[in-house]
């Protein structure tokens, strides 16, 4: 398979790759996927006392697009807000990295690690 | 060294430039280019002649009758040919047929498409190492079974069956026992005075000939029958029409005559580097040889890195060109059929990595191998979840996944 040259990028240079604590209440974790389809990310944001998301952190198991899709997505969401988070469609990252149409199931996967990781985040505020 | 680095030989192997050479020989107006059926002119002789030289080499191969052999255009030719072509002429006697899951698609695709027109199929299980054991067989044969069809070496995990204990157990009831042997050539001794097999698929582009050509024997005694699938002019005695493509045969006999005088001296050399790729990696945490090692030919290794997908494996090692069983890397987005049937859970057969190993594989592309490879696997853990979980004593199988 011929990957675009921005999945290479993010495949070869993974940014925001790590893992933060998950007892902090201000950081959330979404981790979805299942090792028996291929693929489990693990995506982790922090979140300031304004609603903001001033890091993000990831770890995938899967293809290069899965990768790609994750790592892409840290950068995407870093200074934005919750809302403006959830608003990241999969089809953005899709378009973004230029994924055929066999992989678009690693942009959903990315969309649903964001809206789990900011679920986790609201309620662990009680909010 | 160049690269990529071929890791690849059970797809398909270079043509020996040996075989090129008589090969082009075979090709020009200067050359032998006639046609092996034309009776009436000495061009045509002399092609039959060469067709029929390399019908004795490929003989000679696995020690049959040269009129045992009908040549085809490869093995998945002569898989259809053998299978429904059988089943189609005995199927007065009886419609079940017995295989093996990890059978290669040519035989299980002929074996639905049979299912579809009547016949009963039982696929049998490998043990865990991939073999499939003559009790098996014996405890499947029912009194209308007309066919048994197994493969000699399986084409992802590169485990032997015991053809001959087989082929006994067929013989005594009278059950025809074709053998895909496309992934035994020239590094597996095929003697077909000690296997009691009936039909057997050939290919030549796996045993350093060209694509294109391929054969299955037809045993005379006792005499085997099947019902053409090809239809035509009548050539190799009505089995399989078509004008004979004498080039690719050519390459074919020397391809298979170059097996039979270097088969010791090829495996020696290549099961001395398939070790040396081994214990280059073996040393790695949670590490996995899928299939028998002993009962397994010389340039197959079959691994799986727990906690590493195959298809990001496989990115990472771009200069070298090796095959994966990761659900990413085939249309179906399934893992490996092999490998799930010889009872890897969903994460080993997606993690794993077939390398195999050829002719012209040197020592120094496995030590390159080996140095990338653990780079890799390093690297794709520190990314992996999975790795981190594992680390943390999380077993991984009593987590809760949502399935996608």
């Amino acid at each position: 398979m011929a990957y675009s040259d921005k999945v290479i990028d993010h495949y070869e240079n993974p940014r925001n790759v790590g893992k933060m604590d998950d007892s902090d209440l201000n950081v959330g974790t979404g981790m979805v996927g299942a090792p028996a389809c291929g693929d489990v990310m693990r995506l982790q944001i922090k979140v300031n006392d304004a609603g903001i998301i001033e890091d993000a952190k990831f770890k995938t198991y899967g293809c290069g697009s899965a990768i790609a899709s994750s790592s892409l997505l840290t950068e995407w969401v870093k200074g934005r807000s919750l809302e403006e988070a959830t608003a990241i469609k999969n089809s953005d990252i899709a378009e973004e990295l230029g994924l055929p149409p066999v992989k678009i199931h690693c942009s959903v996967l990315a969309e649903d690690a964001i809206k789990a990781a900011i679920a986790d985040v609201q309620s662990k505020r009680g909010a | 060294m160049q690269f990529p680095i071929y890791l690849d030989y059970s797809s398909t192997t270079p043509v020996d430039p040996r075989v090129a050479a008589k090969m082009a020989e075979c090709l020009t107006l200067e050359g032998n280019f006639g046609n092996p059926a034309s009776r009436s002119h000495k061009i045509g002789w002399k092609a039959e002649e060469a067709v029929e030289h390399a019908r004795k080499q490929v003989a000679d191969l696995i020690n049959c009758d040269p009129r045992e052999i009908v040549w085809t255009s490869g093995a998945t030719e002569s898989d259809n040919l053998a299978i429904k072509g059988a089943a189609h002429f005995y199927s007065k006697k009886g419609k079940h047929i017995i295989t093996s899951k990890i059978e290669h698609k040519a035989v299980l695709d002929s074996c639905r498409q049979l299912e579809r027109e009547g016949f009963e199929v039982t696929y049998l299980d490998p043990d865990k190492n991939g073999i499939i054991s003559p009790a098996a067989v014996a405890a499947a044969i029912r009194p209308d079974t007309i066919l048994v069809s197994l493969m000699h070496v399986n084409n992802e995990i590169g485990v032997i069956n015991d053809i001959e204990a087989i082929s006994k157990i067929t013989r005594e009831h009278k059950v025809i026992f074709h053998v895909d042997a496309a992934q035994s050539t020239g590094k597996v001794e095929i003697d077909l005075e000690k296997m009691q097999v009936d039909l057997m698929s050939l290919t030549a582009h796996k045993t350093y000939g060209p694509k294109g050509i391929g054969a299955l024997f037809v045993r005379r005694k006792p005499r085997v029958r099947i019902e053409p699938q090809m239809h035509g002019g009548g050539h190799e005695r009505g089995m399989r029409s078509g004008t004979l493509a004498t080039h690719q045969i050519v390459g074919m006999g020397e391809a298979y005559h170059l097996a039979m005088t270097e088969m010791a001296e090829d495996n020696a050399r290549v099961l001395k580097l398939r070790n040396r790729l081994l214990d280059g990696l073996k040393d790695m945490e949670e590490v996995y040889v899928n299939g028998d090692l002993d009962h397994r030919v010389a340039g197959n290794l079959n691994i799986s890195f727990n906690f590493v997908e195959g298809e990001s494996l496989m990115m990472a090692l771009r200069n070298l060109a090796v095959s994966s069983g990761s659900a990413c890397t085939s249309a179906s987005l399934e893992p490996s059929y092999v490998l799930r049937a010889i009872g890897l859970n969903d994460e080993l057969a997606h993690s794993s990595l077939r390398m195999t190993i050829g002719r012209f594989t040197t020592e120094e592309e496995i030590d390159y191998t080996i140095e990338k490879v653990r780079e890799a696997v390093e690297k794709l853990r520190e990314l992996s979840p999975l790795w981190d979980m594992f680390k943390d004593g999380v077993d991984i199988s009593k987590v809760q996944w949502a399935a996608h």
